[in-house]
């Protein structure tokens, strides 16, 4: 469960005062699938930086689970993007040197767990996502779709509640693209929070709930206004199916 | 996390800019090798020049005008007025002091020794006939120099192996004359080769008896009386007894020292232990040039790898292990360039010990500890800078990086 009130975060830069966020009052239940749309400059980076605890707000109140995150030492949010929180991004980043495996495994090497235990998960992870028989593979011999793949592995590796992707296709030709998005979907809906932020309409309009912003502002929540239900639910390409 | 799973994450980090990473680990393997190279070196000179003056024989005592603090070197000090050391104080000591088993007074010089049309400019050493004992000369042909204080001034020589060859050239030269100086000599034997000492070829000496070599030199002093003691715990009474006896003729004055070859030894290891150390000072110098050149590699590294800095923190990474990640992977270089050192040290010791097997070329075990040591330090330390680096990168600008 995500709460946030009165969300503002203001960047200093150059004696000038850019308001990224202002007044953000949001809520996400727990297996929502919500996309974050908007132009770029609108703040939706900012914010999916805010909900993965990458950076705090200036002011207001982001409580995940309960905890009052803007309180917490960084240690404690360190535990919390390790634990709770998954990340995909639009370039991947995948460390070019390390197998799809090791890669997979490297949240887990450092939070400690066992080597067996590792093996394990990881292979499970890699089955999921469809490329377990690829897993001695570096991200320089894997197209990019499979790349991606990886990259959600590694995002899901550690069991968090939430999931946030930031222009999750953004590199992908449309057939990975579409790939990806129903490896996505599929995770929300075994019980995954899935936040996408997207300036592709036709992606950020498959999502339940959406969210539109602009100056930093939420102009648009389709949770608020009766009107809009959920997005238009195309037929999706079936999964992988490995 | 385990600490093997970080070393081999930092590891598999280093195979990822192979060719910098080997260049910056033989920078420390040449700051290591060189430590060990040259701690070798000064300890091998040590070794050697302690056994060469051991060869001298062990009870010995030479006696020197002037007093020093030190061995050797200028005999003006700070008692005035130095008096030359004389026949009679040598020939004074061998009378009043017994426990003395050889006393030879030495007056030695250059001069040119003919005979017939070849010439050589010799160093020709007056003494008696207890030298012979003193300095281990054993005679291939002839006699050594006769006994007594009437043969004191008798023109007779005895000659070194090599002299012998260069002046007669295969003849025997016992029986014939020789021109030493302004003199002639009657050669009365010619000694068994000895080798080189101190660098000096003891054969290509001529010795003769003390006197006739003071008028020789035209010197009414002695450059210096050696003698000897019959056991080693003899050597401090008697050095006692002798500098007694000559304060005594001296008028009250003390004014000779007693060099021991364990006052000797003992300087020169002192000496030579202070050169080892400045090597291995000046060597250290290369070593931190190298921990200069792992930090250059590792701020490349790490502003290289800014992007994945930013994924480990997204991924749960804390700030500790960043640093820890940094710091293993500068250890893992720098070590790694200290063991090949020390690879390239013990093999090129070795390369100069078959090259010059007279030359004792051993890495001392401290040095050689010490450089892996330093450079095992040199890695965490020159890498601090990088790894703090790292953690502190804000994770937000480093995942849009790249």
């Amino acid at each position: 469960m995500i709460q946030l009130s009165s969300v503002r975060r203001v960047f200093e830069l150059g004696g000038h005062s850019v308001h990224a966020l202002r007044e953000i009052d949001l809520e996400v239940p727990a297996g929502e699938y919500l996309s974050v749309m908007g132009p770029s400059g609108s703040g939706k980076s900012t914010l999916l930086n805010i909900l993965g605890c990458l950076d705090r707000p200036t002011a207001g109140s982001y409580r995940l689970d309960g905890d009052e995150v803007g309180r917490l030492d960084e240690t404690v949010l360190s535990h919390i993007r390790g634990h709770r929180i998954g990340f995909v991004f639009q370039s991947f980043h995948l460390v070019p040197r390390l197998t799809a495996f090791a890669n997979v495994e490297l949240p887990m090497v450092f939070a400690g767990v066992a080597r067996g235990e590792r093996a394990e998960r990881v292979e499970r992870a890699l089955r999921a996502v469809g490329l377990l028989e690829r897993a001695d593979h570096r991200p320089a011999q894997l197209s990019g779709g499979e790349r991606q793949r990886v990259a959600i592995a590694r995002a899901v590796v550690m069991g968090p509640k939430v999931l946030l992707a930031d222009e999750p296709t953004g590199n992908l030709d449309s057939v990975s693209g579409g790939e990806v998005i129903a490896l996505l979907e599929r995770m929300n809906a075994e019980g995954l929070t899935l936040i996408v932020v997207t300036h592709d309409l036709a992606l950020g309009s498959r999502a339940r709930r959406h969210v539109r912003m602009a100056d930093g502002a939420v102009i648009e929540d389709s949770a608020r206004s009766r009107g809009a239900g959920p997005g238009p639910r195309a037929s999706l390409p079936s999964g992988d199916g490995a | 996390m385990n600490p093997a799973d970080l070393v081999r994450f930092s590891a598999e980090a280093l195979t990822g800019h192979r060719l910098r990473a080997g260049l910056s680990l033989l920078g420390v393997a040449i700051g290591v090798s060189s430590v060990i190279l040259l701690t070798s070196l000064g300890e091998g000179a040590r070794v050697y020049v302690t056994g060469e003056f051991s060869s001298l024989g062990t009870n010995l005592l030479i006696i020197e005008p002037g007093r020093n603090e030190t061995t050797g070197g200028s005999t003006i000090g700070g008692t005035g007025v130095t008096r030359d050391l004389t026949l009679e104080d040598a020939l004074s000591l061998r009378r009043r002091v017994p426990r003395l088993r050889f006393v030879a007074p030495i007056a030695a010089g250059q001069v040119s020794a003919r005979y017939g049309e070849r010439e050589r400019v010799v160093i020709v050493v007056g003494t008696t006939a207890d030298y012979a004992p003193l300095r281990g000369v054993h005679m291939r042909s002839g006699r050594y120099l006769p006994k007594g204080e009437t043969a004191l001034g008798q023109r007779v020589c005895v000659l070194g192996p090599k002299l012998e060859q260069a002046l007669f050239a295969g003849e025997n030269a016992v029986g014939k004359l020789v021109r030493l100086g302004d003199e002639r000599f009657r050669v009365v034997g010619v000694w068994s080769p000895r080798g080189v000492s101190l660098g000096r070829d003891f054969d290509e000496n001529a010795h003769v008896p003390v006197a006739a070599g003071m008028r020789m030199f035209d010197s009414s002093g002695l450059s210096e009386i050696d003698a000897d003691v019959t056991s080693h715990d003899q050597i401090e009474p008697a050095r006692t007894a002798v500098l007694a006896v000559l304060k005594e003729r001296h008028e009250g004055v003390e004014d000779a020292t007693v060099v021991t070859q364990g006052s000797i030894v003992g300087s020169l290891t002192r000496i030579l232990a202070i050169l080892t150390a400045a090597l291995a000072g000046i060597a250290a110098v290369s070593l931190s040039v190298a921990g200069i050149g792992i930090m250059n590699v590792m701020l490349v590294s790490v502003s290289e790898r800014t992007g994945e800095v930013g994924l480990l923190k997204a991924l749960g990474v804390t700030r500790a292990q960043v640093v820890a990640a940094f710091l293993v992977e500068a250890a893992i270089l720098s070590t790694a360039g200290g063991m090949v050192g020390a690879g390239f040290g013990y093999a090129g010791a070795r390369a100069v010990q078959t090259l010059y097997p007279a030359f004792p070329m051993f890495p001392p075990d401290w040095a050689v500890a010490l450089a892996l040591l330093v450079s095992v330090s040199v890695g965490l330390v020159f890498g601090v800078l990088p790894a703090w680096r790292a953690s502190r990168l804000d994770p937000v600008a480093a995942l849009s990086r790249r």
